[in-house]
């Protein structure tokens, strides 16, 4: 497979370490009421998709970027590769 | 032997002799020959014996699908089993020996088994070796692994070399066939940058082993024309003797290239190269490969596919036999006829399954019209055949064609389906190709010349033209379209006598009817119970005509009944190319210590940690066995000194504003108040609350952290360390880089390291005073005057201890003057078998402590997870189970005799309890000699220990059969009270 980093360009998948789905990005607030049950949920529980799924990849072999990766389970076919960071930004996260 | 089947014409330099011996016997034949033809100029027809029943089998094809043909090539290490005569180039002094039989191959003990093979029908396995249980180990086992496999492996360590490499191209074309030249050239022409790939030595495909005509002239001239311009191209890469195993995701080729394997030897070259080839686009112009006819006893040496008999004639000049037969469903089995007649063999009859008029004229051929072959004679060469009217044509070569099978093998790599094409009986490439492959030629059903140099060409423009290039202008090859007509004839009745489908398995028609009978009837059952297709040729001739026959029994439509799929590799690819370098030692990169060289010349003797090699211990004088040297090194150092490289710990260097707070995150205790100059011990979990790592957090300035991991997560917990910088805590201003190979860093412990390091760390950098660098202190440093340098004083060993780090390149000479300095204390340097004993000693939680199931809490750190703040794994650590009173705590263990020795991975028992993991209490984890205390003493985890101290337990190993009483201590068995690390 070919992972295009948006910064770096198209790369061989071997440059890359796979981590799981991006919703490992949405981490619980640990003072929530409910902090144990939605961690247990972040921890554990993960939807199996078949289809277009985002995950998390880190270009370990390269410049250490963490990529949100959209890729099909099916076909394989990347629809869409972006930086993490930027991902975590627009979901909410910050310090 | 002479070449008795030698005949004029033919691709081959007669020039040239080689010589070269199958089973011993010395023969000759040409550059430019494969063994298959050079063994059939030889009129040697009988070359290996089947799988199963061993029967006397000869070359059926002249290409990559050959299922009978295997041999044994090369002689010592370089031998290679099942390697296939009708791809080998033959090469001078090339040595072959023929599979599977024991005994001569003339005279098989094994064939035997051909007259028990009523018993040996599809499912036999199943069904005969099922009972008595007690069977299976000494009686079915030996004989089935004694007649499993056909070649046999050297034993040997395999002498070759092999490379892998990475090429990019806009356009693969896979084949050089007249599809393929034609797509390559005209790609090329466009400016295309273009790989051209293809299994056999010369290009040209079946232009070669026929006799049609390109741009008016024959067609094996245009090939070479058309090879000789593309070859003249810089945006051209041909690579003949390349099979494209592979069609990966995102337009990924796997490519086997084998660069040496026609020559006597590799001369030290890479024997073969394993390409990864990334292109943009690709066309697929594989060909077709020619299908058997089933019928009785169809696998007698000297019946061959009717294109590979016309190959052998046209390219090779050897007919392999003197009077030949042809039985063909389609009009392409008569120009086998004419070819041969052309060359003047002499052509008995031509059989053709359909009623029609004869398709041309062949001189001297008599035409028999719906009609089959039902049996054959000639046990190890073909004498006789017998046609379904009963009449009996005395033969030495029988060509049989029975229709043409697109090769569409690296359309399926990426779950593309064939579909069904009626016109030419045959699957064709379906819609869902691999992206950016097109397929043209025969690969795509298109079976005649014009056809497929115009589908290759169009191929190609419609490829170059949608990544931005110009199509050539130039007029497509011209040639003419020949007679390809057929009608779907699989197998013809042949009463009791067996029909062959999968030569190389030993599969009939009467297994594929037995195993619809059983109820076998899809086509992954019907695989699966009958090993059709299974074998080394993965069914290139055979998985079509095992499909036709099932879709017979079940009355339904070919398409009906299913379809075939490959997967990679289209043929096999050797494991030593797979493996490439990587063998030996360099199965993985390996890693020196900065001290390596000085480690070497001082007696070490090395251990791999990670992909490190670390000094285990160093061998003085007259010591015998390890503990000697590692008693020693542990009272050395505890008594006076001792210097250990630590190199391999992870070192991350975390700077920014946000650091301290970002260690907070990252570290269950809390790091934010650290004082600047100050070392902390720190425990990561994981974010379900397992401790993960331990550590070490210097803070070198207010916004400067430098951070120690173990050496097997270094990279792990850097990688961890991203994460949760860059997902979960973005905006953070905290970077960091991994240090662990940019700083050397030494342990030097015992009660003389300040004496020791007061020598080496320039007075006016440091005051090495207890009171100026207490315990948990750190600093820079400069050493050796003027060599920047950090210091800190932390203790692995419980001994009063500093661990010193400068720039790596300076590291072997730190080590120099490190020992030069420590002579008059009489230092010494160990190793980390010393380094393990001396932390057991201590009650240092090390890797056999953080296994993966590991609370803080097991390990008497509950306290450290900071209330206060979130980290990663807070909230998980703090589910019930994993805090309860009676969990396993980490505390010491002493055997209650002292002499005995402790066994790690003992699992403990109360006394008076059966030894049954009901009672488990818990397990030893790590045991070590202490040269200290003079006996043997453990770490482990046993259920409330910290309230047990005292107790006697049982240490039971069933694994070794023993169990000892022992006692609960505390697990810091030296200095409880940490006075000498504060000295």
């Amino acid at each position: 497979m070919i992972i295009n980093h948006p910064l770096l360009g198209p790369r061989d998948v071997a440059e890359f370490i796979y981590l799981g789905d991006a919703c490992l990005i949405d981490r619980p607030d640990w003072e929530a009421d409910d902090a144990a049950e939605k961690f247990h949920e972040y921890g554990y529980i993960r939807d199996n998709i078949a289809g277009p799924m985002q995950e998390l990849w880190y270009h370990e072999q390269g410049d250490r970027s963490w990529l949100v990766v959209t890729r099909d389970t099916i076909t394989h076919e990347i629809t869409d590769v972006e930086m993490a960071r930027d991902v975590a930004r627009t979901r909410g996260r910050s310090k | 032997m002479s070449q008795i089947n030698r005949i004029k014409g033919g691709l081959i330099d007669r020039s040239k002799t080689l010589n070269f011996t199958f089973n011993g016997k010395s023969m000759q034949g040409h550059a430019g020959d494969t063994l298959a033809s050079a063994l059939l100029a030889n009129g040697q027809v009988l070359v290996g014996r089947s799988f199963k029943y061993h029967r006397p089998r000869g070359i059926l094809t002249a290409g990559s699908e050959e299922p009978n043909a295997l041999v044994q090539l090369r002689n010592g290490a370089a031998q290679e089993p099942n390697t296939r005569a009708t791809v080998t180039e033959l090469f001078n002094g090339l040595a072959a020996t023929s599979q599977n039989h024991r005994g001569s191959l003339e005279f098989d003990l094994m064939a035997m088994t051909d007259l028990v093979s009523p018993f040996l029908a599809a499912g036999f396995y199943y069904k005969t070796f099922m009972w008595p249980a007690a069977f299976w180990e000494k009686f079915y086992e030996p004989i089935i692994r004694n007649s499993a496999g056909l070649g046999r492996l050297s034993m040997q360590e395999d002498p070759d070399t092999y490379d892998k490499g990475f090429l990019h191209c806009d356009l693969l074309v896979i084949g050089a066939g007249p599809s393929g030249l034609s797509a390559a050239l005209a790609a090329a022409r466009s400016g295309a940058r273009v790989i051209l790939a293809d299994e056999d030595f010369a290009p040209g495909g079946r232009l070669n082993s026929e006799t049609l005509d390109v741009d008016g002239m024959a067609g094996a001239d245009w090939a070479a024309q058309t090879v000789a311009e593309l070859a003249t191209m810089d945006n051209v890469r041909l690579m003949t003797r390349t099979t494209i195993y592979g069609a990966f995701d995102h337009g990924v080729y796997g490519a086997l290239e084998r660069c040496t394997d026609h020559l006597p030897g590799s001369g030290g070259k890479p024997r073969q190269v394993l390409w990864r080839i990334y292109s943009k686009r690709a066309v697929l112009a594989a060909g077709a490969t020619e299908r058997p006819i089933a019928f009785g006893n169809n696998d007698r040496p000297g019946i061959m596919l009717a294109s590979a008999v016309r190959t052998y004639v046209n390219r090779f000049g050897v007919t392999p036999g003197q009077k030949v037969a042809v039985l063909t469903n389609n009009d392409d089995g008569w120009r086998t006829a004419s070819d041969l007649a052309a060359k003047g063999v002499e052509i008995a009859a031509i059989i053709d399954t359909r009623d029609r008029p004869a398709v041309c004229d062949v001189p001297g051929a008599r035409h028999v019209r719906s009609a089959g072959v039902v049996d054959t004679a000639g046990r190890k060469a073909l004498k006789r055949i017998t046609l379904t009217d009963g009449q009996m044509i005395d033969v030495d070569c029988l060509a049989v064609s029975g229709g043409w099978n697109p090769a569409v093998h690296l359309t399926c790599h990426q779950q593309g389906r064939p579909v069904w094409n009626e016109k030419i009986s045959a699957f064709v490439p379906g819609k869902d190709l691999p992206p950016g492959m097109v397929v043209a030629g025969a690969a795509s059903g298109a079976l005649t010349l014009a056809a497929a140099l115009d589908e290759g060409r169009k191929a190609a423009d419609s490829q170059v033209k949608d990544l931005g290039f110009t199509p050539s202008k130039q007029a497509v090859p011209k040639a003419q379209d020949e007679a390809y007509e057929g009608a779907p004839k699989w197998h013809i009745p042949s009463g009791k006598k067996r029909a062959w489908v999968d030569f190389q398995n030993d599969v009939t028609v009467k297994d594929i009817k037995l195993s619809h009978r059983e109820g076998f009837k899809s086509v992954e059952h019907l695989k699966r119970y009958t090993t059709t297709g299974m074998a080394t040729d993965q069914g290139k001739t055979s998985n079509m005509s095992a499909l036709a026959i099932m879709a017979e029994c079940t009355g339904k439509s070919i398409p009906e009944t299913g379809t075939t799929i490959f997967r990679p590799p289209y043929t096999p690819v050797p494991i030593g190319a797979l493996a490439g370098r990587a063998r030996g030692q360099d199965f993985r990169p390996y890693r020196l210590t900065p001290s390596h060289e000085w480690a070497t010349k001082h007696g070490a003797t090395f251990v791999e940690v990670g992909n490190w090699l670390r000094a285990q211990w160093f061998v003085k004088g007259n010591e015998k066995g390890w503990r000697d040297s590692v008693d020693r090194e542990v009272l050395n150092t505890r008594n006076s000194v001792g210097i250990c490289d630590v190199t391999t710990l992870g070192k991350i260097d975390i700077q920014g504003k946000d650091a301290a707070e970002f260690l907070n995150k990252v570290y269950a205790n809390a790091f934010a108040k650290l004082a600047v100059g100050r070392v902390r011990y720190g425990i990561m979990l994981r974010e379900d609350g397992i401790c993960y790592d331990d550590g070490t957090t210097a803070r070198m300035s207010e916004n400067h952290f430098v951070m120690t991991t173990t050496t097997a997560n270094a990279v792990l917990v850097f990688r961890r360390m991203e994460f949760a910088r860059q997902c979960l805590y973005p905006d953070m201003d905290v970077h960091m880089i991994s240090t662990t190979d940019a700083w050397a860093q030494f342990a030097v412990a015992g009660p003389n390291a300040r004496k020791l390091l007061s020598k080496i760390v320039d007075a006016d950098s440091q005051d090495m005073s207890n009171e100026g660098f207490p315990f948990m202190a750190c600093g820079e440093v400069t050493v050796c005057g003027g060599t920047p340098g950090r210091l800190f004083r932390i203790s692995f060993s419980g001994e009063l201890a500093y661990e010193i780090a400068v720039p790596a390149r300076y590291g072997n000479s730190l080590m120099e003057a490190l020992m030069k300095a420590g002579e008059e204390f009489g230092a010494c340097p160990y190793g980390t078998e010393a380094l393990g004993v001396m932390r057991i000693e201590k009650g240092h939680a090390a890797g056999n402590e953080l296994d993966g199931r590991t609370t803080a809490h097991m390990l008497g750190m509950g306290g450290m997870v900071s209330k206060k703040k979130d980290c990663i794994g807070k909230t998980l650590s703090q589910r019930p189970e994993m805090n309860r009173e009676d969990a396993e705590k980490l505390v010491g263990f002493r055997p209650v005799d002292r002499s005995k020795k402790l066994i790690a991975g003992s699992h403990f028992i109360n006394k008076g309890d059966e030894a049954t993991m009901a009672n488990d209490q818990g397990w030893m984890t790590s045991v070590a000699w202490s040269p200290s205390l003079d006996h043997s003493v453990g770490l482990g985890f046993i259920k409330s220990g910290d309230t047990r101290m005292g107790e006697i337990v049982r240490a039971v190993s069933p694994v070794h059969d023993t169990e000892m009483e022992v006692e609960i201590v505390s697990a810091h068995f030296i200095d409880p009270e940490g006075e000498r690390l504060r000295a």
